[in-house]
């Protein structure tokens, strides 16, 4: 052993070191690459070694090898060996190796799961920290699920060091593993306000990040925020925040009101550039949000844009760039301000600067008016012509493209002018947005009718000047013109004035050489052309030019019949077959013209981009069912052919998989897209937003009338130019004659009209050159409007779109199901496996239970050592005890979400003030009623019965009854919601100290253990049946619309390891209650569940019924088939259940003020019953939150042990209960207008009590 | 977020590449080439933002870089940080590198690589902002070092004293001098 040992340390002598690499490889600058090669084979041994420092030194080089671009995936595991030394210098160095090339595909990081919480549960607090930093670049789902919990408690830890790592690296947590959000969520919440101000940075940076893709679930955090804003003096975390309240006004305009002064403070006293430029930014969104709602603010946006113009008129290029940036901003609402800057954005379009120019040239785009566009587009094209790169090139043809065709070619008067253009665009070399021209040439050609004759002529030109186009390079993007070139001579071709020789230039051998795509297209519309010179010389009756036509067609078309294209391929020999025929017919004098142009009868008609997507669905269309069921697994297998040459990809057996592999649908849809691109009968229109819907048929549509002071006809390449001259003289005479007929006028208030001529010309002023048609793209009769098509299904964020509110406030909130506790160390985690059942299968190998109660006494000491500190500092003391609550929380037999049950569970009228503090905080500004709905989160809708009271935004003032006083003192309230916190914060501590007790741990420290205790996780989900196959919990809730319906949401959980499918869920109706089927269903019919169950999945179903009478309970007979479908069988099961319908399930949450609720008690039409309850050992607030939650009730009002509550029935019903509690006895008085529905009500209150 | 961090010299040679959303080794490769395509033929007297585009990322990204010496820095970030503070974060990471290596040069960053990425480490992770409080990083970094001293280092005392020996044998010790003299200029990187 001892001589192993000396050996290695004598090989490592000659062990080149990271610097003896980096200098070899400068010397060996001729032959680096075989330098490195003999490197990395020295590294290989190296690895091989069992010296750890010297696979620690190998893997430092590989890192810098990495750097260089060689791929060093293939060290991977010898990284991970690195990673789990014990020292810290060469843990630091996998650590940093692993950052830096592993990833979600590399297989070995699933063995780093224990190290890495080894780790993370160092005492060394730079391990801890080298390992977050790592986790931070390479985290995956698995890691994310396995960790997440051990990252949460280290957010707590005692050093602001790892704290602050632990915050951040949260956020990649939630990306990963978005179910963590909700669990983490209020602590990460807590480090808002952390001592340190490292750790506040972080946290808020963090939820920043997390706000800007989905900004309305933080809104309620805005009061925080604010308070940060005006208390920080750290620029960083000061730019975040106003970052992030930028993109919280838009939701919600009092905010942004309440912003503004604080902000123009900031903007004066502050010198950071960074922190003032975000200032105004954060002002422009401001300013915006409350210019929808309220009128004129026009002069604040004045301000602003004139600061901006200060900055793009500084020296200082950044400042310049980010002005011009934040008043693209202003663009979008308030173009009028802008375009008075006309001058200066022009003149930045000068700019030396490309980023300036960039940005110069997104202004333009707000620019435009019919009078202008033609100067500006002129300037643009001098710019083309002088451009360097081809990305600034490429960049200014789509702004070009952009600004000419917005908002449904609204600026353009003349539409020669535009062909023009984009003729002239043709000439550029080497863009890449050929498809673009080609596009814009197709819309204006099918859309603008009176175009058409000019646009074929010009594109006749184009295809005859082809050569010019395709030139050199045969990758050359532009020679996607000669696509729509093609198409639109061929669609149009009776417009040509020389059909024959368009189509003799379509059909030269040079064509061959062009994109398969676009010579399918040539061959095609040669076709078209062939019919309209057949016709032409029919009618003159030249019959031998015909057969000349027809015998031209024969003598090209067979260079397109041997394309290597299969399109091209099939096209040219079906054309070529039938001119063949044609000729035939010919030679025997028949008139055929008629009937070949009868082939291409019709015209084409624009359709909407998303007119396809917005067809409904016929009922009953299920393409995701099977027509025939597929073949099981082994008879397939038999059937499988031999293959003949090779390997045949096993694409045939794809329908076979349950799944399609997503990326291969990605794939496809792609390929479909791109192919309707290019497919001229699916026409692109431009980004319009005004879409006029009165869908005319073809023979409505105006012809439009040309101006004839334009010539018809440019000869050769159309210069865009003359246009600008014609249209100025146009201009110029139609102003003249205007003068002198309003001369006049004029004379007669000279005062007043000279004002409204010298500002921006006025639009009406412009005549067009051509009266306009667009013709509206075509919808399906029946389109549904849907808009939100354009999210990206793929984003990360989207799965962090979580409604936060109601575990923040608590109040007859969703509670964290059990399902959302986060996973507690398991021993080795399936891969594939649900965290949910995880859970259920979870046991602890007695492993880690070693590991954890090591964990454990180490964690008393600390305990102990902060108590005695806590004698010198109370304040401190605090803190530190919620650390020790979080470390017991890591214990893997207390449930981890312990303490944001409690939170959920805490008293309601304490925390209602919470709830609404948002709205009370907002509700010191003026308040325009139309905004407050925002406020209201959209919230899933098995929350939403629950929420409604918090949400009910109308007089949140009222629901909390002891804020009413105090309203006008916000300072005041916020004193008392802090007493309120550190009472609970109290309150929570001690209940640790109770379940430290109860875990046998911990010795009883503080004597007296609190009366208060926590409500289990409430649930209003009941177990509804259960089979060894599938479990059934369902919930009943009633609505506000329909007094007759309830919906009962159940969820099916696939228990078994099979898959379940053709769910029927059937009910047995009675007299009252039925359920709802749909139309043209028996009333025994089942209802299929919408979807199916892959193992060890659940999902939730809602069923709607319709019940008559509501006074009483009832329940109704059920049975749910379903087959059951493993690899070898598949069998058919039922279930039989009862749906319990109960008098609670009819009343839904409705907030009462206490005036109302006074007038209705005095009204005397209510009738009283009454109920005790013994032995209730709960605290009152408990109970009261358990009938909130539990029973559908609110609390108007509540004095010490007594409160008032309110409930309404889906039919109106109301129904007051008195609750008041006195030693263990709580006795409640109720009132209702329906005597046996109270009864009924009272008697589930009291089962309810009767089970606790 | 920060989506990558680059610095390369005026050449294009990568000197500390970190990414934080993964891409293949050769794709790196390629976006260190394109960028530097784009911020090499940029004057100094221009704006310090650039759009990169295709590059990385999309539209919503962007590239922010200083230029010092012979060395530029570039960060791509996305539009939820500040222009202007990632301008100033750069600037506190070069005065970090500064304060490290005792007027850092380029050649501070060829051979130590791996410290570089470890202060990085300290003022970026995982794509957000860790500190920007020179100090404390500095003192968080000298910690850390420390523990690697009290450790005994990577190389170890053994294998330092023998390598002037084994330098000795190798043939192209002359040769490693006088390129090394003449190839490699050593800037400061100055205006601090």
């Amino acid at each position: 052993m001892a001589l192993k040992i000396v050996k290695g340390s004598i090989d490592r002598m000659f062990d080149k070191n990271l610097q003896d690499l980096v200098r070899g490889i400068r010397n060996h600058k001729e032959d680096e690459a075989k330098y490195i090669s003999t490197c990395i084979d020295e590294i290989k041994q190296e690895l091989k070694q069992d010296n750890i420092a010297v696979k620690a030194n190998a893997v430092c080089k590989l890192t810098y090898l990495q750097m260089l671009g060689y791929d060093v995936s293939w060290a991977a595991f010898n990284i991970v060996e690195v990673m789990s030394s014990s020292k810290f210098t060469f843990k630091r160095i996998g650590y940093l190796a692993a950052s830096q090339c592993f990833h979600e595909g590399t297989d070995v990081i699933m063995l780093t799961t224990n190290q890495i919480r080894k780790d993370l549960s160092s005492p060394n607090q730079y391990d801890t920290g080298v390992a977050l930093t790592g986790l931070s670049c390479f985290v995956t789902p698995d890691l994310a699920r396995d960790l997440a919990n051990d990252i949460m408690t280290l957010m707590s830890h005692t050093k602001p060091y790892i704290r602050k790592k632990a915050v951040l690296i949260m956020y990649k947590v939630f990306l990963k593993y978005p179910e963590s959000l909700r669990p983490a969520f209020p602590r990460l919440k807590e480090k808002l306000e952390d001592p340190d101000p490292g750790v506040q940075s972080a946290a808020v940076n963090v939820i920043c990040e997390l706000a800007r893709r989905n900004p309305k679930n933080y809104l309620s955090l805005a009061p925080l925020f604010f308070k940060l804003m005006t208390s920080s003096t750290n620029n960083w975390v000061l730019i975040k925040i106003i970052k992030l309240f930028g993109a919280l006004t838009p939701l919600e305009p009092r905010l942004g009101k309440k912003l503004i002064e604080p902000l123009t403070n900031l903007i004066h006293s502050t010198s950071a550039m960074s922190l003032l430029y975000e200032c105004v930014n954060t002002v422009i969104a401001v300013l915006i949000s409350l210019s929808s709602g309220m009128p004129n603010h026009s002069a604040s946006i004045q301000l602003c844009v004139q600061k901006l113009r200060i900055l793009i008129e500084d020296s200082d290029q950044n400042l310049k760039y980010l002005g011009l940036l934040a008043m693209s901003k202003i663009l979008k609402t308030h173009p009028k301000s802008v375009q008075s800057h006309k001058d200066l954005i022009l003149q930045c379009l000068d700019d030396k600067d490309e980023s300036i120019r960039l940005r110069a040239l997104d202004l333009l785009y707000g620019m435009v008016s019919k009078k202008n566009l033609m100067e500006i587009v002129k300037k643009l094209m001098l710019h083309v012509d002088k451009a360097e790169g081809t990305t600034y090139r490429d960049e200014l043809l789509t702004k070009i493209i952009d600004i000419c065709s917005q908002s449904n070619y609204q600026y353009i008067t003349n539409f020669e002018w535009y062909i023009s253009i984009l003729v002239e665009l043709t000439r550029l070399e080497g863009t890449r947005h050929g498809h673009l021209i080609a596009s814009q040439m197709l819309d204006v050609a099918i859309r603008v009718k009176a175009i058409r004759g000019f646009a074929v002529a010009q594109m006749a030109t184009l295809l005859d000047n082809a050569h010019l186009l395709t030139g050199n390079t045969q990758r050359n993007g532009i020679c996607e013109v000669l696509y729509a070139a093609a198409w639109i001579c061929g669609e149009f071709s009776e417009h040509l004035e020389d059909p024959m020789q368009t189509l003799e230039a379509m059909l030269r051998p040079k064509v061959a050489t062009l994109p398969g795509h676009i010579q399918a297209v040539y061959v095609q519309n040669a076709a078209k052309l062939f019919a309209t010179v057949l016709q032409k010389h029919e009618g003159e009756t030249d019959s031998q030019a015909a057969q000349e036509t027809s015998q031209l067609l024969i003598d090209r078309l067979p260079l397109f019949v041997q394309s290597a294209n299969l399109e091209v391929q099939e096209r040219a020999s079906c054309i070529l077959q039938l001119v063949k025929y044609i000729q035939k017919l010919q030679q025997k004098n028949v008139e055929v013209a008629e009937e070949v142009t009868a082939l291409f009868a019709g015209e084409l008609n624009p359709v909407a981009p998303k007119a396809q997507k917005k067809v409904p669905i016929p009922e009953g269309l299920d393409l995701d069912a099977w027509i025939n069921e597929p073949p099981s697994e082994s008879e397939s297998e038999d059937e499988k052919p031999k293959a003949v040459f090779a390997k045949e990809e096993p694409k045939h057996y794809r329908s076979r998989n349950t799944e399609v592999d997503e990326k291969e649908l990605a794939r496809r849809r792609e390929v479909r897209k791109q192919e309707q691109a290019n497919n001229p009968f699916y026409i692109k229109a431009s980004p319009s937003s005004q879409k006029v819907y009165d869908a005319p048929g073809v023979e409505h549509i105006p012809v439009v009338q040309i101006d004839l002071s334009v010539p018809l006809k440019v000869p050769g390449m159309p210069m865009s130019d003359q246009y600008l001259k014609l249209e100025e003289e146009r201009q110029q005479k139609e102003k003249a004659e205007r003068k002198k007929k309003e001369k006049k006028k004029k004379r007669e208030k000279r005062g007043k009209g000279r004002k409204a001529d010298s500002g921006p010309e006025s639009e009406e002023d412009i005549t067009p050159a051509q009266h306009v048609d667009i013709v509206t793209e075509e919808m399906p009769e029946n389109a549904l409007p849907s808009d939100d098509d354009d999210k990206d299904p793929n984003d990360p964020h989207r799965a962090l779109d979580i409604d936060l509110d109601n575990l923040l406030s608590g109040f007859s909130s969703r509670p964290l199901a059990d399902s959302e506790k986060l996973p507690v160390r398991t021993h080795r985690p399936e891969v594939l496996k649900s965290p949910a059942e995880d859970r259920v299968s979870e046991s602890v190998p007695p492993e880690t239970k070693k590991k954890s109660s090591k964990e454990k006494k180490e964690k008393k000491k600390d305990k102990e050592k902060d108590r005695k500190r806590s004698k010198e500092e109370k304040k401190k003391k605090k803190k530190h005890k919620e650390v020790e609550e979080e470390l017991l929380e890591s214990q893997p037999e207390e449930p981890v979400q312990s303490e944001e049950t409690k939170e959920a569970a805490a008293p309601p009228t304490s925390t209602s003030a919470e709830a609404s503090d948002l709205d009370f905080w907002l509700s010191s500004a003026p308040v325009p009623p139309a905004a407050q709905e925002v406020t209201v989160p959209s919230s899933a809708v098995e929350t939403s019965s629950a929420a409604v009271p918090e949400s009910e935004p109308d007089e949140p003032k009222d629901t909390e009854p002891e804020d009413t006083k105090s309203s006008k003192h916000k300072k005041k309230k916020q004193k008392k919601e802090k007493e309120e916190k550190e009472k609970k914060k109290k309150k929570r501590h001690h209940h640790h100290h109770h379940h430290g007790e109860a875990g046998g741990e911990d010795s009883v420290q503080n004597g007296t253990v609190e009366e208060e205790e926590p409500l289990p996780p409430m649930s209003n989900y009941s177990v509804l049946a259960e089979n060894s196959f599938i479990k059934m919990v369902y919930d009943i809730q009633g609505n506000h619309q329909d007094e007759s319906k309830v919906v009962v949401s159940i969820i099916f959980e696939n228990k078994s390891d099979s898959f379940l499918k053709s769910m029927e869920f059937n009910v047995l109706d009675s007299l009252n209650s039925k359920l709802q089927r749909p139309e043209g269903a028996g009333p025994h019919d089942g209802l299929t569940v919408p979807f199916q169950l892959p193992p060890g999945v659940s999902n939730e179903a809602r069923f709607v019924f319709s019940v008559q009478s509501i006074v009483m309970p009832q329940k109704l007979k059920g049975t749910l088939t379903f087959i059951v479908k493993s690899d070898e069988s598949s069998t058919h099961e039922k279930l039989d259940f009862k749906l319990h319908f109960t008098c609670t399930s009819y009343l839904i949450t409705t907030p009462c003020y206490s005036d109302a609720y006074a007038k209705l008690l005095e009204s005397g039409d209510l009738k009283g019953s009454s109920l005790r309850l013994e032995g209730i050992n709960m605290p009152f607030h408990h109970l009261l939150a358990r009938i909130c939650f539990h029973h559908h009730f609110s609390v108007v009002e509540r004095i010490d042990s007594c409160a008032s509550m309110y409930s309404r029935s889906i039919q109106g019903h109301h129904v007051c209960l008195l609750v008041k509690t006195s030693d263990q006895t709580v006795s409640i008085d109720a009132k209702c207008d329906e005597p046996s529905l109270l009864g009924n009500v009272l008697d589930e209150l009291k089962q309810t009590f009767s089970k606790c | 977020m920060i989506k990558a961090i680059l610095i390369f010299n005026n050449h294009g040679k990568p000197r500390l590449i970190r990414f934080y959303q993964y891409f293949a080794e050769d794709m790196q490769q390629q976006i260190i080439r394109e960028t530097f395509h784009l911020v090499s033929k940029r004057d100094d007297n221009v704006c310090n933002f650039l759009e990169g585009g295709s590059l990385i990322g999309g539209s919503d990204y962007k590239l922010i870089y200083r230029h010092y010496a012979t060395l530029y820095f570039v960060f791509c970030v996305d539009s939820s940080e500040s222009e202007l503070g990632i301008l100033d974060l750069i600037q506190v990471f070069v005065e970090t590198l500064d304060k490290c290596f005792e007027n850092v040069c380029e050649l501070d960053l060829i051979f130590h690589m791996d410290k570089v990425h470890y202060i990085l480490q300290e003022v970026v992770m995982g794509g957000m902002v860790l500190e920007t409080n020179m100090n404390e990083i500095v003192a968080q970094v000298e910690l850390q070092n420390r523990m690697e001293k009290s450790e005994g280092g990577l190389s170890g005392a053994p294998a330092r004293a023998v390598s002037a020996v084994k330098n000795m044998n190798l043939p192209e010790i002359p040769r490693n001098i006088n390129i090394g003299d003449i190839n490699i200029k050593v800037p400061s990187l100055s205006p601090f």
